[in-house]
């Protein structure tokens, strides 16, 4: 009873600043229940898995209906995450352990790295033009804000179709959204505008884990006993961080975040050498 | 489509949260062991035989069949994808959601 409140008020905190800050939940939950509850890495894994689909499918719907996300990008990125979804859930079967938290570690490390950057180098949209950008519809517009629409097209579209199949690999081996990766392949490779990327990335989180769960799901990764209060608890506080997510004060909290996260990282990846966890 | 989505999570969290208390009350007494992994036992992974715990009313697979309605939620999202683009005609998207429609029943049934 204990630990399940515990473990319940801990996903709250690590649902709520993840929608604060917007690096998603996941990404403090697996070290959250490793070293501070001692869970094994595989169960905290499969019920990190079970809140990201929570979370995505609970924030996705509010953007869609505000016409942010593209179906059209998401969907044929999709079939890049979920190969790499059943990908990684086959290998995390395969991997020690120990290789596991090393891993998540220099994710976390990666995450803080472009946390940190991005509060600092706002990206121009893409102007150019991409044949192929038109032939696959991702080319779109979407509103301002200020009543009108704003024209994109996407360019670079191998490239970030490739790394799309990494971060559902990475999903897939560790229970995370990847959410920092799918911004990365949008952003940055593909140059889709800030808005559009953020959005599409988070409804597409949902059917990327859904690919990797019901491997889990077979594997007995999911324990109902830890599933329950952190699925609870993550969709709970994410709710709370978007409701509030535009009264607070989002710059100091994003750089206390990326701290937690850097200091996370750098536990993981002793722990895992140290073959603790 | 996005009230689709959110209804069906807020079903499965109600389902989980049922499953919760259940569970909550009946391991009232002795503490939960995660520390070294197990895996689950069989019944909880293989969905006909959850389905006859559940019908029980066996806590853990109530929970486990909340879990199971919110991994469908995005599934089904990917369905009513495909019936839309079939609705706008646009092949070529009808074709991309199918490819990942396919991957994620490979999931559960390979």
């Amino acid at each position: 009873m204990l630990f399940t409140s515990l473990v319940f008020a801990g996903s709250l905190v690590a649902g709520l600043l993840g929608a604060l800050t917007g690096l998603g939940g996941g990404v403090v939950l697996v070290p959250l229940l490793t070293i501070v509850f001692h869970v094994d890495i595989r169960y905290a894994i499969g019920a990190s898995l079970i809140s990201v689909i929570a979370t995505s499918s609970g924030a996705a719907a509010a953007y869609v209906r505000e016409g942010f996300s593209s179906v059209r990008i998401g969907m044929f990125l999709e079939i890049a995450t979920t190969f790499g979804a059943v990908f990684g859930a086959f290998l995390s079967g395969h991997v020690p352990t120990k290789w596991l938290a090393i891993i998540f570690g220099l994710v976390l490390l990666y995450s803080a790295w472009l946390s940190w950057q991005q509060a600092r180098h706002p990206d121009a949209p893409y102007t150019g033009n991409n044949p192929w950008s038109d032939r696959l519809q991702m080319s779109g517009s979407y509103p301002d804000g200020r009543g009108g629409v704003c024209e994109y097209t996407v360019t670079h579209i191998p490239g970030g179709f490739a790394t799309m199949f990494g971060a559902g690999t990475l999903s897939g081996l560790l229970g995370i959204g990847s959410g920092a990766v799918k911004v990365l392949a949008m952003d940055r490779i593909m140059r889709i505008p800030f808005k559009v990327s953020t959005t599409t990335s988070n409804f597409m989180i949902g059917v990327t884990a859904a690919a990797s769960a019901g491997i889990y799901l077979k594997r007995g990764y999911i324990d109902p006993g830890l599933a329950f209060p952190v699925m609870l608890g993550v969709l709970g506080g994410s709710l709370l961080g978007a409701r509030y997510l535009v009264k607070a004060k989002v710059s100091l909290l994003r750089n206390v975040f990326t701290l937690v996260i850097l200091a996370l990282g750098i536990e993981m990846i002793v722990n895992g050498f140290t073959g603790k966890s | 489509m996005g009230r689709l989505l959110q209804a069906g999570v807020l079903f499965a969290s109600f389902v989980v949260l049922t499953g919760g208390f259940l569970y909550l009350r009946a391991n009232a007494g002795h503490a939960a062991d995660f520390h070294t992994f197990t895996s689950e036992p069989a019944d909880l992974r293989q969905v006909t035989q959850l389905m006859h715990l559940f019908i029980h009313g066996n806590p853990a697979a109530v929970i486990q069949t909340g879990i199971l309605l919110l991994i469908a939620t995005p599934i089904a999202r990917v369905l009513f994808a495909v019936v839309g683009f079939a609705i706008e005609r646009d092949r070529l998207y009808v074709v991309v959601s199918l490819i990942v429609f396919a991957v994620l029943m490979f999931s559960f049934f390979h």
